[in-house]
């Protein structure tokens, strides 16, 4: 069963409608047939229209649908012999942060990912996707397994944010992200992110400053969401779409800041309607990418990656 | 110009100052036990209040001139791109700014000096909460990156000075950009050898908290300042709890091992030196010059035996 977000109420209509003819059994099948490739052509073409100017706001919503492709399914889709690799060795394990050893492309890398769930169960052991400072020691336990190694690390940004809670700040969530960035940042090999979903401020950049990153072209990546944006500025979480827009949230923006250096375009209607393939698009570019950045020595990919961030906020849109 | 302007507001304007003549501010109230405090009794006591200890928040010239010893000199900060997204909420962006450059007379919320503490070479960046809540943005990023360069060409030790409510929302992703961007500053203080010393002072919270605020050498803090990754009105709305009591302040961090030490104001800059000396004196003691041992041997070498 797909979840309709609200924009998506004339599309939904019309799937609704072309669902129920497909199951309509009777005689003069061919006039069905034709009705339901006329409605689909219809939906087609609605949905072209729609994600083709979508809204800051309503990309939100986007990156964050339920069925959007999670952290696990580009680990299942594109690692091979992915060995999960847990726990921080001071307090616990995080399963907001998925890590772990694999084979992508045939080369052995490191890999993390955040990851929301997918339903009660899963949501409620991965946290929501808010990882909490043990996920990002465990990230920096991995960014220094891969330094030693001599492994790439690929990197799947999906979170509304860091966790905030009591235990949380108690065990220094502040400096849990911090170390992370400064592990990220001095990793002496190749580091490609990819935001797949939501980009939440602090909580994301904690493993995102990588040599390349990407967004996929309905993701969003912000310094703070647009509901607390709201909530602080204009004093009401009820002006979220203005806040979405003022912020400056999407792929296409962040391109022209020279935030992000590449946007994956996502299927018609949104990653969720076609997982396999987006997945497999996200895997071409991390390897088109990777490619290059392999050949280069750690203190030139450090370099890289320092000269690309003291570059960032040179130019305004 | 009319009428109005030109012959009614004079008189409105002498009405007015006369009143604005009389000092308004002989006395200060701390805002934690709510003492009066005359006002040159709190410079002479560096704005810590005499009933409770409360330490209130300072500008960036009593600030640095606390720190330093005196002759520092005030360091040239960049001059970045202002408003780069258009940012406009209720207000502008950049009338917001308008209304801080005319408070604090400064550029931006960090300022920089360079010069020395108890004779040790050192550049002090301080964020001043009352620009915009001390938050960061480029311009604050861009200070913080020149002032460390500044520490490695002077071969001097690097002090950072944190207030701040978290990153310039007013800038978008290009404010969250300055979390690496001032690690990066860190980084390239600790490769020269030199020392990265954080002071925290009340509030330092989020994107601030969660980059260079957290990756010092040594990690100073003023008694009761209020620091956090998610401030506690978040956390409360997350967890529905109530916070435990004196939560996130900075004894409960140093109780949580995130500090080395809470210090008054009174002996921060003692501190300060006593740990730049150790850091940046360490050697050569007098007996280690000379090429005799330093000490004989309690007992003979096991070889030998």
């Amino acid at each position: 069963m797909r979840t309709f977000l609200d924009f998506e109420k004339p599309i939904a209509d019309l799937e609704a409608k072309i669902e129920e003819l497909r199951h309509l059994a009777s005689d003069d099948t061919v006039n069905i047939a034709e009705e339901v490739a006329r409605l689909e052509g219809k939906v087609n073409k609605l949905l072209r229209q729609t994600f083709a100017k979508l809204t800051a706001w309503q990309k939100v919503q986007v990156a964050r649908h339920p069925q959007r492709p999670h952290g696990a399914d580009y680990i299942a889709a594109l690692i091979d012999d992915f060995t999960p690799l847990a726990g921080d060795r001071s307090f616990g394990e995080d399963a907001a942060i998925i890590g772990g050893l694999g084979r992508f492309r045939g080369q052995s890398c490191v890999v993390l990912a955040q990851e929301k769930g997918h339903d009660m169960a899963t949501r409620i052991k991965h946290n929501f996707g808010m990882p909490k400072p043990e996920g990002y020691r465990k990230a920096v336990r991995l960014l220094e397994l891969a330094g030693r190694f001599n492994l790439p690390v690929i990197t799947l940004i999906d979170t509304a944010g860091a966790y905030p809670g009591i235990e949380a700040e108690a065990r220094g969530q502040a400096e849990a992200i911090a170390r992370a960035i400064d592990a990220c940042l001095n990793a002496p090999v190749p580091i490609v992110s990819t935001i797949i979903g939501e980009g939440g401020s602090g909580g994301a950049i904690a493993i995102a400053t990588g040599n390349r990153v990407n967004m996929l072209e309905h993701s969003v990546y912000s310094v703070i969401s647009p509901e607390g944006c709201a909530s602080i500025l204009w004093r009401s979480s009820d002006n979220a779409q203005d806040a979405a827009e003022a912020l400056r949230i999407t792929a296409q923006d962040l391109e022209k800041l020279g935030v992000i250096d590449a946007i994956v375009p996502e299927p018609l209607g949104g990653a969720h309607r076609d997982p396999g393939s987006i997945i497999a698009d996200v895997g071409t570019l991390i390897e088109d990418q990777l490619r290059p950045l392999l050949l280069l020595e750690g203190a030139a990919l450090k370099q890289q990656r320092r000269e690309k961030f003291l570059e960032m906020g040179q130019k305004g849109l | 110009m009319n009428w109005l302007t030109n012959f009614v507001r004079p008189k409105i304007r002498a009405l007015v100052s006369r009143g604005a003549e009389l000092p308004d501010n002989l006395w200060v109230k701390c805002d934690k036990c709510g003492t009066m405090i005359f006002h040159r009794e709190l410079e002479a006591s560096l704005h810590v209040c005499s009933q409770c200890g409360n330490h209130m928040r300072i500008d960036t010239a009593k600030r640095l001139s606390l720190m330093l010893d005196e002759g520092f000199i005030k360091l040239e900060m960049p001059k970045p791109i202002v408003d780069p997204l258009k940012f406009r909420d209720k207000e502008r962006y950049t009338d917001r700014l308008k209304r801080s450059h005319a408070k604090t007379t400064e550029p931006d919320a960090i300022s920089s000096a360079a010069g020395t503490i108890g004779g040790v070479p050192a550049v002090v960046s301080v964020l001043d909460f009352g620009f915009m809540g001390g938050s960061m943005g480029i311009g604050v990023g861009d200070g913080f990156v020149a002032a460390a360069r500044e520490a490695v060409a002077r071969k001097a030790a690097f002090i950072a000075v944190t207030a701040s409510g978290g990153a310039r929302m007013q800038e978008g992703i290009l404010s969250l950009m300055q979390l690496p961007r001032t690690t990066i500053a860190v980084q390239m203080v600790k490769e020269a050898g030199l020392p990265y010393i954080v002071l925290l002072t009340d509030p330092t919270t989020g994107g601030v908290s969660a980059s260079f605020a957290m990756l010092g050498d040594v990690h100073l803090a003023e008694p009761g300042a209020y620091i956090a990754f998610a401030g506690a009105r978040v956390i409360e709305s997350t967890v529905r709890e109530k916070l435990p009591e004196g939560f996130q302040r900075a004894e409960y961090l140093l109780e949580h091992g995130m500090l080395d030490t809470v210090v008054t104001r009174a002996e921060l800059r003692g501190t300060l030196a006593k740990i730049l000396r150790l850091l940046m004196r360490a050697a050569p003691l007098p007996a280690l010059e000379s090429s005799a041992p330093l000490s004989p041997p309690l007992s003979p070498p096991l070889s030998a035996a």
